[in-house]
């Protein structure tokens, strides 16, 4: 009633949505990068939508599924020949191979009835800094066994239709995989914008980033022309969120994902816009982005489309598994 | 007072720009009242050294839309609630430390910068009393107010790529303990045996925002004692 991993891959770790309540004591959130590809995943497999699945990252595992599992793969397109964006029934002893991801950065690998983790502090995701949460607080190695936690979930397949070869005749659609690079990813302006000069706001804005190869879950390093240092004297430290926009002296700004620090000494430029988030979380490094302003109001919009086509797409999933 | 966004998910309602700590513990007082109005949309309240930070769950049906609006409103439902009640949040923690070399990474450095003589270093963090007024930077590290002004140094010139888990330390006017093995700057004069936080507890972090902190000396004998039990 497992997943054995036979190759871990660059990075594959449990992830759900992750911890709120503990940023008082300085314990971000976390959860999975791209929240969009995991809710699609935990659907396609009848999932609720806070279940943990494993997030594979750049360069995939390779898996063996011991028992007949209910599976679905989102996010990132990888080099496997493994069905996408749909439910698959993987019969035991069915491998998962994935090379390297081909388009977009991670991918979520979800099972019907979800693994046999405990929550910490409510939430599976596996926080890494703090090697808690996840199997065992860290990224799976070799010959690790992950147990089902409710085996008998694999009949949900038998709910599906016009199913052939394991797996249906529909997907559902990626919908934060970029199309083209640089791609857009909007911004509010931060706390300390207006006391960087005009030459390091205008570059923040006509630059075309890089991620460099030094990113991780904490944050993506962008690489371009170094910033210019803010006006003014040392800032106090405050608070900081996900997608705070963070300029260290050496101008390279960080952008601050899902493990990130709650707090920081460092000027804030920007705030990427929460619905352009998971769109940013899955560039490699090496992947392009621009950055483009935004207001509060168009940041609620962009939000409410994301969540629009989410819901629609997650719609569709429902009324395939309940149309018997 | 002014509101600024993080994005569009949080906004921070600032105070002061300057660490001063009678406003940080008006935040740590409103940080505490807003917690406990328990509303549905509200993630995270997170007291800063200026200010106080909300985060919002804008997929929440109650959520009011525009984070700005929403934070002012809380602020100001709960900002006299804040002020009217005496009681300090927090609780008073006693951390044992030794200030032994061997735990005292910067003990010699911080006591030529301050003119003191080592046991001086230690004997004034250990006769302070502090308050917790921010936590960030790693789950359950502390930033505490209170420090002696004499031993007000400035942060090491190179920072350290491990500082051990339990280092206590000091820059500029504050002390912190740090809870894991991670890198960091401030000047290390001495180690506590206790977990500073272990996400296995009820409670996982040791120290709250807004506690009132005093660390007790201890021996080597004491410290190997108290850690083998942790």
């Amino acid at each position: 009633m497992s997943i054995r991993v036979l190759r871990p891959g660059l990075l594959t770790t449990v992830q759900d949505r992750g911890r709120h309540g503990y940023q008082r004591v300085g314990l971000c959130p976390g959860g999975a990068m791209d929240p969009v590809a995991l809710a699609l995943a935990n659907a396609l497999v009848g999932n609720p939508a806070d279940e943990a699945a494993l997030e594979i990252t750049v360069i995939g595992p390779e898996l063996v599924f011991e028992e007949d599992t209910l599976v679905a793969v989102c996010g990132a397109e990888f080099d496997t020949s493994f069905p996408r964006n749909r439910p698959v029934l993987a019969r035991a002893g069915t491998r998962y191979v994935a090379g390297r991801a081909k388009r977009g950065a991670r991918a979520y690998i979800a099972v019907a009835g979800g693994f046999a983790v405990d929550p910490v502090l409510g939430s599976r995701s596996t926080y890494l800094p703090g090697q808690f949460g996840g199997y065992e607080g860290r990224a799976l190695k070799h010959g690790d066994v992950l147990p089902l936690r409710d085996p008998a979930a694999v009949d949900r397949f038998s709910a599906l239709k016009k199913v052939r070869d394991g797996t249906v005749r529909w997907s559902a659609p990626p919908l934060t995989l970029p199309d083209r690079e640089p791609i857009l990813v909007h911004v509010i302006e931060g706390q300390h914008f207006s006391s960087f000069d005009a030459n390091s706001q205008r570059a923040f804005f006509d630059t075309v980033w890089r991620v460099a190869p030094e990113s991780n879950r904490m944050g993506f390093r962008l690489s371009g022309p170094p910033l210019g240092r803010p006006q003014g004297d040392e800032i106090l430290s405050g608070p900081t969120c996900l997608g705070s926009v963070q300029v260290p002296p050496s101008g390279v700004p960080i952008a601050l994902m899902a493990d990130h620090q709650t707090t920081g000494g460092y000027p804030r430029i920007a705030e990427i816009a929460s619905a352009d988030v998971a769109r940013l979380a899955q560039l490699a490094p090496g992947g392009r982005l621009h950055f483009a302003k935004c207001s509060l109001e168009m940041a609620a919009e962009l939000r409410r489309d994301a969540r629009t086509r989410l819901e629609s797409a997650l719609r569709g999933i429902a009324w395939e598994y309940q149309r018997k | 007072m002014g509101v600024v966004p993080l994005g569009d998910s949080a906004a921070y309602v600032e105070f002061c720009t300057t660490l001063d700590l009678e406003v940080n513990s008006v935040v740590q007082r409103l940080a505490l009242a807003i917690l406990r109005r328990k509303v549905p949309w509200v993630r995270d309240v997170v007291p800063a050294l200026g200010g106080v930070a909300l985060h919002f769950d804008p997929d929440n049906a109650e959520f009011p839309g525009n984070p700005l609006e929403a934070a002012l409103e809380l602020v100001n439902d709960s900002l006299k609630q804040a002020l009217a009640t005496k009681d300090e949040p927090g609780r008073e923690v006693e951390l044992p430390v030794c200030y032994e070399p061997e735990f005292a990474l910067d003990l010699a450095e911080v006591a030529k910068l301050a003119e003191l003589a080592l046991e001086g270093v230690a004997s004034r963090h250990a006769a302070g009393e502090y308050r917790v007024l921010m936590m960030g930077f790693a789950p359950g590290h502390a930033y505490m107010g209170g420090l002696d002004p004499k031993l007000a140094v400035p942060r090491r010139a190179s920072p350290r790529a491990v500082v051990p888990a339990g280092s206590v330390a000091i820059a500029n006017e504050q002390t912190v303990v740090y809870p894991y093995a991670i890198s960091g700057g401030w000047n290390v004069i001495g180690r506590t045996p206790m977990v500073l936080f272990d996400a296995k507890r009820a409670r996982p972090s040791l120290l709250w925002p807004g506690d009132r902190v005093r660390f007790r000396a201890i021996s080597r004998d004491e410290f190997m004692q108290m850690a083998k039990r942790a």
